[in-house]
């Protein structure tokens, strides 16, 4: 009985998690704390890490869980997505729906409680991300990847902002190098599963604007995320030889955009959207290094 | 042939000693020294990277002959802008002239002559990598663990030899037993260059 329990327990935790898409999820809280760290604060003080690690995780995930919720008739008809647990009928909407609140609520609050304006920046991402991308922009326009990306900038945004007190410059060219970075991720993805997309009736820019101008808009991208970062850690004041290793990475975002580019094929656009990840997690430890 | 669970342990170790030797091992050289080394390591850093993502298959890439050529060219130039100065000029002519060579043969020479030019040019720069870090560490410029990076160029130079000819067409091991060998070769190489620099 009690193995039966424990076992549905954890299939039912396992349901759950699956909903915050806990990679993405990571990715994002990564760049919170880079953006904290970065500051230079005295950031190693128990309450003050917790809490923006803690109320940016509850707040990416809620923010992840109403998006599924509302976009279950989609997931619903894309191969990619059909089995997750809403539209595969494993959790009612119902239950996602207060689950999403209830973790954007929290996230939102515990940030509110830290700093006032690192909990209103926070907001704003939990904003645009489920109201203006989700509900209002993905099913109108492929230009809502622009929304997607203000989103996905706010948690480096409020991690700074706590850091500094302020909304500063370096802040906002964090949020920007995120922001350019975003199209790479998201685009080349789209190009990954165009059938997917269009089976489900959401337009993406390969379906509006055709292969060719996706690449270019993927390699303009990676250009402006590639200089914003390297601005971004000029104001940091990084070391040089993180500077140098930085250089390296963008280097390698450079040459695969322009490969994806010049000779395109689903290799080379799987590689830069793996290897687009891997960029920002890198460059968000290096940045964050120097809060050490 | 596939790429292995350990292939990608390998090489994402080869990953993390290249980011190292970036960021920490090649302080205290000249600017054009570190420079170059940034780039011979950062080259192999990506393509270790690109390995992991993309697999064995992107060495089916014709852009791998160019690039590779980047690592021996820029390394031993490096070792030349650092401990031979006088003869940095010259050596920068030839190594962008090597290397303009390598990319214009690839696409426009008859294969021979394409690779006729590799192999001088991979082989001058490899040479350097080989000899240089044990001469100066046997007359004493360096100390003797700078020999770790001779030790590196001479991994380097079987691994560039086995990419190379396989490339070419006429691979020395069979295209499995290459790549089954290259993630190894690749951490030991780095690891050895890595090494060196650390005890010069």
């Amino acid at each position: 009985m009690n193995r039966t329990f424990q076992i549905k327990f954890k299939n039912k935790i396992k349901l759950y998690w699956s909903l915050i898409k806990s990679l993405q999820t990571l990715l994002l809280l990564m760049t919170g704390l880079a953006g904290f760290m970065s500051s230079r604060c005295p950031w190693i003080n128990f309450p003050t890490i917790l809490g923006i690690a803690g109320s940016l995780f509850l707040a990416i995930s809620g923010s992840t869980v109403l998006n599924m919720w509302y976009g279950r008739d989609i997931d619903s008809l894309m191969k990619r997505t059909c089995w997750r647990p809403l539209p595969s009928g494993e959790i009612s909407p119902n239950k996602a729906l207060v689950y999403g609140i209830t973790l954007s609520v929290l996230g939102v609050g515990w940030a509110l409680v830290i700093d006032l304006l690192c909990g209103v920046i926070v907001f704003a991402g939990l904003f645009f991300d489920v109201i203006i991308y989700t509900i209002w922009l993905k099913r109108r326009t492929s230009w809502s990847v622009v929304w997607g990306g203000l989103a996905g900038a706010m948690p480096v945004l409020a991690g700074r902002t706590l850091g500094t007190g302020r909304i500063e410059w370096v802040g906002i060219l964090l949020a920007l190098a995120v922001i350019f970075w975003i199209p790479t991720h998201i685009l080349t993805f789209n190009i990954r599963n165009q059938e997917d997309y269009e089976r489900a009736g959401v337009p993406t820019f390969p379906s509006t604007y055709g292969i060719p101008t996706t690449l270019r808009v993927i390699s303009a991208s990676s250009v402006l995320a590639a200089i914003t970062m390297i601005l971004a850690a000029v104001g940091i004041d990084i070391t040089a030889g993180q500077m140098r290793l930085l250089a390296v990475l963008s280097g390698g975002l450079l040459f695969l955009a322009a490969a994806s580019m010049l000779r395109p094929s689903d290799k080379v656009n799987f590689g830069l959207f793996k290897y687009a990840s891997l960029y920002m997690l890198s460059a968000m430890i290096l940045l964050a290094a120097v809060g050490f | 042939m596939k790429i292995t669970f350990l292939d990608r342990i390998l090489l994402l170790l080869t990953v993390l000693l290249t980011a190292y030797q970036i960021v920490f091992g090649i302080e205290g050289s000249t600017p054009l020294a570190i420079a170059s080394y940034t780039v011979a390591f950062g080259v192999l850093l990506v393509a270790a990277l690109l390995l992991i993502i993309l697999g064995f298959e992107i060495l089916d890439s014709p852009a791998v002959i160019i690039i590779s050529t980047i690592i021996p060219l820029s390394l031993s130039l490096g070792l030349i802008a650092e401990f031979f100065p006088k003869y940095t000029p010259g050596y920068i002519i030839f190594a962008v002239t090597g290397f303009l060579a390598v990319m214009v043969s690839r696409y426009f020479a008859p294969k021979k002559t394409a690779t006729i030019i590799l192999i001088v040019v991979h082989g001058i720069a490899g040479l350097l990598i080989f000899s240089l870090p044990i001469y100066l560490s046997v007359i004493g410029t360096t100390n003797q663990g700078f020999l770790l990076v001779g030790v590196g160029g001479g991994l380097f130079g079987i691994g560039g030899m086995l990419l190379s000819f396989l490339k070419t067409g006429k691979p020395i091991l069979p295209r499995e037993r290459i790549l089954s060998i290259l993630p190894v070769l690749m951490l030991l190489t780095t690891a050895a260059f890595v090494a060196g620099f650390a005890l010069a």
